[in-house]
């Protein structure tokens, strides 16, 4: 039986803020001691009480109209309630009805929304205890929805990795998967028509790239083999492991969970006027699909040069630096992607310098050693002779004389055939 | 008019998180029920092409600059303990 | 020494000096000390800081605003590393890591703070008689209610355990309160009091609400607390607006139920008739949707409850749930079933819809009057016990106070006049958002018609 592969993805991106999502708390908490970044606001206390940061907010409307989102008029945040020991409020500040960012899309997979909301904290499951640590609760984290558009493996890994880019060269975000600033889920489902089949499977807690590729894979098997042997599968949310390399489920989802959502009255709603979406959109940097193309018209290197070198950012700046000082493109390219060179010199200028270094050692073409070689054997006749009548070493003084004529480019071994080949012919 | 069970009651029990005895329960469904009927009288307003209304200040864009601020910062070093959780978040 | 009921008295004794701050504070502590345990207006008493706060304005020179001024607050204001109980079992211990913005307010302007007050745990009541630490009586006859939620800080400063205090008022529970005890209270204008530090019961309709002995006294405790602290998004700085020489007040049509009290009503018209004999008309005006203030109030409210209370889970901080008093888990309870799917449209976009009209009767009525005069509670302080069994009774008790919170505007409730058996009765005047200075001015006259003279109860 052949099944469709009906996969919708949902990425989570922390954006480089320095503060949290509503509390003046450092965002960036990677490698702190636990709780040392909180305060009333992100652990809950009584009292206690949010304010939006607003370049949080201008970070997600950046990520939307790069990928052609929509941008809501006017935005709101809700309450999404539901208990576990990591979220501090029993609440999650999050968005339903108005996201920031509506539709969108990116190598044409359509995109639902973006919305941001805050994170919970982090809890560490041991034997008998768990333990919970606030830093990460409340930071900022904006979150895409991507319709259930796409139909195989590759199409996902393709999308998270540009996505990853288009993040990267926003500069909203380091987008790392080991570090959590960007955490991957696929809702996952096989049908046998046109229509989305009623259950859907959630793969979560995956970190790497990897382990989704290989967990979708898995995954589509298992769905498979389920369903050519009749079973019937459930709404369930399942996880990966790499030892066992299988999904394993987490929770059975029979009906989805009540989260109660109401407007967020503590957060006053957020009107964009259409000059800053103007303003964003004019600030949007070239993003990789056309860095690509241009690439490609300018310096006409390979597609397989391009995107290293886009994929990138930081080394295809440098490469377009060099570019400007000399118009030697695949030579820069080469040394950069094959010899790292940009590790060794930081300073692009310091690249092109080597390469005239190097250059020098680029000899003249064949014609114009003809022509020199031509010259000087005219004007040593008496050598020539010499020569001819068995003194060879003498060949060394024309040869001295030709890469004088040649400024030190004539190729050694080109001249000295050169010299004795003309001396055969004509002289 | 909704006519409340008792399990809604221990429905709406689970969802906010509080376990009730038995004699809890027959308390309160006879008084929910009541309230809810009392509050539900509000159907007879009409409020075709009202807007809801879920803050009265009229403000929008109260946002806050981002930068961190270190005054408000409470900090433990150290985890909150909890017994072991066994199931998954959502 | 007989303790001065106003600010001004205050200031004026210790600069001329009369008496010192510590002699205050030796007074009041003798007073908590002689009737707290009778009338349980006080839960955590704070003696030690009393007096050094005191000491150090003893050697100030009484320039600030509420120098010397002794202020006590009810048990939902977080203050820095003194128990904080919400008048509830679940944090009977708690004590928390910082103050509220009030207090820091309260306490910069050289308050003397003297203790935490009792109250319907939560503030989810309207007598007195919600809290986990027993009921709070009314100083005036303790076989009353001082009403509620903020039971103890109307009963300390009708019993003058402390000059003013501090409350709140999320459907009447300053208001209320104030006209039992024979005080002026204050629910502001939402947005004009940072909530940062105050328990949130009702996100969208919680109030910081003041008890004061004089109307002003109250002007002078609003402009201290009022003002952007940016922690609460939803406080704005306005400038003090011109107060207008000619008033124009109005009575809604829809006040006068069955439900509504004669003595209260009579009140009411006397009210009325000062207000005219000064020259200040005083019309009919028509609020239709007055009826469903009582309904939208007792969705939207547990709604918001029931999310601002889940993080009481124990883990942290305070006592497992199972420590909720009955009326916490009957509001959290009706919350989220309000909340739930299926429900939230029928019940809490509706009620969301119809505060939007309830709002619109009040722009329309602004449009010709300055201000409203309406009772606080349709009957005058009743006895403990009386309204206990049903719950939907005690809500009923919420119908003109309701409002103000709804809409969101300021209302200043008035001492008026003493009931038959002795209880205070008193009334208040509703204004546009931010007009609580136009209230002051109305509130002043009204007393000086009067002759209002401040009293104690003991």
């Amino acid at each position: 039986m052949i099944y469709q592969i009906i996969i919708g993805l949902e990425i989570h991106i922390e954006p480089n803020t320095k503060s949290k999502m509503f509390c003046g708390c450092q965002e960036d908490h990677f490698g702190a001691k636990p709780n040392t970044q909180t305060c009333p606001i992100c652990l809950g206390l009584p009292g206690a009480l949010p304010i939006a940061n607003s370049e949080a907010i201008k970070k997600t409307m950046q990520l939307g109209l790069a990928l052609g989102s929509n941008i809501s008029k006017i935005s709101k945040f809700y309450r999404k309630h539901y208990f576990y020991p990591d979220l501090a409020k029993s609440y999650q500040i999050s968005q339903k009805d108005n996201p920031f960012c509506i539709g969108g899309s990116l190598m044409g997979k359509k995109i639902n929304h973006i919305h941001l909301e805050e994170d919970a904290g982090k809890l560490i499951h041991s034997k008998d205890e768990s333990l919970i640590d606030f830093n990460r609760s409340g930071c900022a984290l904006i979150e895409m929805v991507t319709e259930p558009v796409f139909h195989d493996i590759s199409e996902v890994m393709s999308f998270v990795k540009e996505l990853q880019l288009v993040v990267r060269y926003l500069d909203i975000s380091n987008a790392d998967m080991e570090k959590g600033t960007m955490r991957l889920e696929a809702n996952i489902s096989l049908s046998t028509s046109e229509k989305l089949p009623n259950y859907k499977v959630e793969l979560k807690n995956i970190n790497s790239f990897k382990f989704l590729e290989k967990a979708i894979k898995t995954e589509i098997e298992r769905q498979t083999n389920a369903l050519n042997s009749g079973q019937k599968l459930a709404q369930e949310t399942r996880g990966y492991d790499e030892k066992t390399k299988t999904t394993f489920s987490q929770r059975t989802k029979a009906d989805s969970d009540d989260y109660r959502y109401f407007p967020e009255p503590d957060i006053t709603p957020i009107e964009i006027p259409g000059s800053m979406i103007l303003d964003l959109r004019s600030r949007i940097p070239e993003l990789p699909e056309q860095k690509r193309k241009r690439f490609a018209e300018k310096y006409k290197l390979s597609s397989d040069y391009i995107n290293i070198l886009v994929s990138d950012l930081e080394r295809a700046n440098y490469f377009e630096k060099a570019c400007s000082l000399s118009k030697e493109y695949k030579t820069i390219a080469n040394l950069i992607i094959n010899k790292n060179f940009d590790k060794e010199y930081p300073e692009p200028a310091g690249l092109v310098k080597k390469i005239y270094d190097l250059g020098s050692k680029m000899y003249e073409s064949a014609k114009v050693t003809k022509n020199a070689v031509e010259k000087v054997l005219i004007d040593n006749p008496d050598i020539v002779t010499s020569y001819k009548n068995g003194k060879g070493q003498v060949i060394g003084f024309l040869i001295g004389q030709v890469q004088k004529k040649l400024k030190g480019k004539g190729n050694p071994k080109l001249v000295n055939d050169k010299i004795v080949e003309l001396i055969r012919k004509n002289f | 008019m909704a006519r409340l069970t008792k399990k809604d009651v221990i429905h709406v029990a689970e969802l906010s998180n509080l376990k009730l005895t038995d004699s809890e329960i027959k308390k309160f469904l006879p008084q929910l029920t009541k309230i809810i009927e009392f509050v539900g009288t509000l159907s007879e307003v009409d409020t075709v092409n009202i807007e809801p209304t879920s803050q009265t200040t009229g403000l929008t864009n109260v946002v806050r600059e981002d930068r961190v601020i270190s005054e408000n910062m409470l900090t433990q070093e150290d985890y909150f303990k909890v017994p072991a959780i066994l199931t998954e978040r959502t | 020494m007989k303790t001065p009921l106003t600010i001004k008295e205050t200031q004026e004794g210790l600069k001329a000096k009369k008496f010192s701050a510590v002699e205050l504070v030796d007074s009041y502590l003798a007073q908590i000390n002689k009737y707290n345990k009778e009338f349980n207006i006080f839960l955590t008493v704070t003696e030690e800081q009393a007096y050094k706060k005191a000491k150090e304005i003893d050697r100030s020179n009484f320039q600030s605003p509420l120098s010397g001024v002794v202020v006590s607050y009810k048990d939902i204001f977080l203050t820095k590393d003194v128990r904080t109980t919400a008048g509830s079992k679940i944090l009977e211990s708690y004590i928390p890591p910082y103050s509220a913005t009030s207090v820091n307010r309260i306490e910069a302007a050289g308050a003397i703070p003297i203790g935490k007050l009792n109250c319907d745990a939560f503030a989810h009541g309207s007598s007195g008689e919600n809290s986990d630490f027993g009921v709070t009586k009314n100083p005036w006859n303790k076989e009353y209610v001082t009403g509620g939620s903020s039971s103890g800080p109307a009963g300390a400063v009708s019993a003058n355990m402390s000059l003013v205090s501090l409350g709140s008022d999320t459907g009447g529970s300053t208001r209320q309160p104030a006209n039992f005890c024979n005080l002026v209270g204050l629910k502001p204008t939402y947005g004009a009091i940072s909530r940062y530090g105050v328990i949130a019961m009702s996100s969208s309709l919680d109030t910081v609400g003041t008890f004061t002995h004089t109307v002003g006294d109250m002007e002078i405790m609003y402009d201290v607390l009022r003002g952007e602290d940016g922690f609460d998004g939803n406080v704005k700085n306005f400038v003090k607006p011109e107060i207008k020489k000619r008033f124009k007040l109005g009575i809604a049509k829809e006040y006068f139920i069955d439900g509504l009290d004669a003595e209260v009503e009579k009140m009411i018209f006397e009210v009325k008739k000062t207000y005219e004999k000064m020259g200040i008309e005083v019309v009919e005006i028509s609020l239709p949707h007055t009826k469903y203030m009582v309904p939208v109030y007792y969705i939207i409210q547990p709604a918001e409850v029931s999310s601002n209370l889940g993080r009481f889970d124990g883990i942290r901080y305070g006592n497992n749930r199972n420590s909720f008093g009955e009326e916490a888990k009957r509001r959290i309870m009706l919350g989220s079933y309000i909340l739930s799917a299926g429900y939230y449209d029928e019940y809490y976009e509706k009620a969301m819809k119809v505060r939007t009209k309830i709002i619109n009767d009040f722009d329309e009525a602004f449009k010709t009057v300055d201000a409203i005069i309406s009772p606080v509670s349709p009957t005058p302080p009743f006895k403990l016990g009386e309204n206990t069994k049903d719950p939907l009774k005690m809500y009923l008790e919420d119908v003109y106070t309701t409002t103000a919170n709804l809409v969101g505007i300021p209302s200043l409730a008035l001492p008026s006049t003493f009931s038959t058996s002795g209880l205070p009765i008193g009334f208040q005047i509703m204004g546009p958002r931010f007009s609580e200075h136009a209230l002051f001015e109305l509130g002043r006259k009204y007393h000086q018609e009067i002759d209002y003279k401040p009293k104690i109860a003991l």
